[in-house]
């Protein structure tokens, strides 16, 4: 009992140690939860016009899949937090201490996934002030919330394995950048039907594109409409997706943990 | 502590490390470090300090060997051995986004302190260690010196019965070394046992009470201060002449005053004379050089230093045998 006891009271420090951090650096935490907003009204107002999108909703189409990526942005919070940690010693220190090392890691998980709702509550908020809506009521609206918090938590593991990888918090930048042809070569800003057909195939089958198209579905938004196997089932293919990513990085970032200490 | 009162007992330690991984192994590493002592751990960079506190501070299993620290084995006992240490790594593990109170409180609360005894101990330790206790200043702007005073403060924050320190004075400057060596000083005070690494046989002999010299992964020399300076030979002086007819000249003139072996650097112009009694030397080997009328570039009186030292064990025929522990009675 006392061990539960201090498992749960580990993992809420940790948690509020990112929350603490929110409130240090209050700047930071909101540019963070701007930039997607910020991206939204860019393309949608920028390239929007040219672009188009299905019967010229182009916003519609657009925000589920910021949302989408939004999520996506929340992989370099995490890789930035494990590779300082790692950088600065901390991990060591929580290594050598009395804290289980699992709570240190659903800290981490709590903290990262409320730091995405958050950001995607915000770009909910921005989504509805252009003119999109959730149409399929409100079970269906936290239905495409659990798949959009259910990809965080799969990219929660990429982020470990890659905080842990990479040398040093400088290194966060090159996720920074590699993020976006990840974004690009998917179906957030347009329909993958456009591209040559082989990156097509790889775009409609990106995880971030079948979360975005399970969003768009579940909310009623216009989506591509393609006749492929990912687009036809893109709620199932999109809980595949992230459960294939969790199935791949969780054992391989709890390797690279165990491995700091052989 | 465990079955012979040892603080710290290592015995056979081995680590290899495997498939290009960082760092200096060990080879039949022994140590043992009595409660309540302080243990300087010294040796040259890759001699394998590090990798000797992460196997003692549970970070690092060992390939072979025997280790208990505070009484329980590093391996099957880990988290007895963590309830009871603290660890000061070689940067500062401190949360730079948080002030000081936050980090301790942080620490104190995740080594299972109560809320209210996690805060009693952060404020405590502030003070100790001339923290800022109030105010919202991040750890992000502290100096050097301060950060590593918080990194102590933080390893201390559970009260452990021992205390590891690695190289913990590296990076700083003078004052930064002598904030961190004073709070040293003080922890000894309360009978915390510790075990310091360092690269610097001035550092060890200011704080430590007995001194293990590490090489090769393993330790070739281990006793207290005076029997380990009195092992690694006589301070010296260096001189450095304007020419090679000087140097020709002091090398003979001088040689007489020696207390062993003059070593010449003739592309330096330099001679390094060992000697016992530096001051009445340093007068005689002044007097000598006067009396010629030569005035010398310079004239240093120094320590020898630790690759010196290791070049003499070596020579010695201590180290050969890389793991075989010489304990001065």
């Amino acid at each position: 009992m006392t061990a539960l006891r201090w498992y749960a009271s580990d993992v809420w420090t940790l948690t509020r140690r990112d929350l603490a951090h929110w409130l240090a650096r209050p700047g930071v935490a909101a540019v963070s939860w701007l930039f997607p907003i910020m991206i939204l009204l860019m393309f949608g107002g920028l390239f929007g016009g040219a672009i188009g999108g299905p019967s010229g909703r182009y916003f519609e189409f657009l925000v589920p899949g910021m949302l989408a990526l939004t999520v996506v942005f929340g992989l370099e919070t995490t890789v930035t937090a494990v590779a300082t940690d790692a950088a600065k010693g901390v991990t060591d220190r929580l290594r050598s201490m009395p804290t289980n090392a699992s709570a240190v890691v659903a800290g981490r998980c709590l903290a990262d996934l409320a730091n995405s709702v958050l950001g995607l509550g915000i770009l909910v908020l921005a989504g509805l002030a252009v003119g999109w809506r959730w149409n399929h009521g409100l079970v269906a609206a936290l239905g495409a919330l659990c798949l959009l918090v259910l990809l965080r938590f799969a990219l929660l593991w990429l982020g470990i394995y890659l905080g842990l990888v990479v040398k040093g918090p400088e290194s966060v930048a090159a996720v920074q950048i590699l993020v976006w042809p990840v974004a690009f070569l998917s179906g957030v800003f347009v329909d993958p039907t456009t591209m040559p057909s082989w990156l097509g195939a790889i775009a409609s089958w990106n995880p971030l594109s079948t979360t975005a198209s399970a969003v768009r579905e579940l909310s009623g938004s216009p989506g591509w409409g393609a006749d492929s196997y990912a687009a036809r089932h893109a709620v199932l293919v999109a809980v595949a997706s992230a459960l294939v990513l969790t199935a791949v990085f969780l054992p391989l970032s709890a390797r690279r943990y165990r491995r700091l200490a052989a | 502590m465990d079955r012979t009162g040892s603080a710290i007992a290592a015995h056979g330690v081995h680590k290899r490390y495997r498939g290009g991984a960082e760092g200096a192994g060990l080879c039949g590493f022994d140590l043992r470090v009595e409660p309540g002592s302080v243990c300087g751990l010294l040796g040259p960079n890759g001699a394998g300090k590090t990798t000797a506190v992460r196997i003692l501070s549970t970070l690092l299993a060992p390939d072979a060997g025997e280790v208990r620290v505070a009484g329980y084995d590093v391996l099957r006992q880990a988290a007895q051995v963590r309830r009871r240490i603290g660890l000061v790594g070689q940067s500062a593990a401190v949360d730079e986004i948080l002030t000081g109170r936050q980090n301790l409180e942080l620490f104190g609360r995740l080594h299972h302190l109560g809320a209210a005894q996690a805060r009693r101990r952060a404020d405590e330790l502030l003070e100790r260690f001339s923290l800022p206790r109030t105010g919202r200043t991040p750890v992000g702007s502290y100096s050097g010196g301060m950060r590593r005073r918080l990194d102590l403060a933080a390893s201390l924050i559970a009260e452990p019965a021992v205390l590891f320190l690695d190289e913990p004075t590296t990076g700083l400057d003078p004052q930064g070394r002598q904030e961190v060596w004073a709070s040293i000083r003080g922890l000894v005070a309360t009978g915390t046992t510790v075990l310091l690494t360092t690269q610097y046989l001035e550092e060890a002999d200011q704080l430590a009470d007995r001194i293990a010299m590490l090489a090769h992964g393993g330790v070739v020399l281990e006793g207290t201060p005076e029997q380990v300076k009195s092992m690694v030979g006589d301070d010296r002086i260096d001189i450095v002449l304007n020419s090679d007819t000087e140097l020709t000249w002091a090398v003979e003139a001088i040689g007489p005053l020696s207390a062993g072996q003059v070593e010449v650097d003739t592309a330096d112009l330099r001679m390094s004379v060992p000697v016992v009694a530096k001051t009445q030397a340093l007068m005689r080997i002044a007097g000598t050089l006067s009396e010629r009328g030569i005035d010398p570039v310079d004239v240093t009186l120094r320590r020898p230093t630790l690759d010196e030292v290791f070049l003499r064990l070596d020579s010695a025929g201590w180290t050969t045998d890389a793991g075989r522990s010489e304990v001065i009675a």
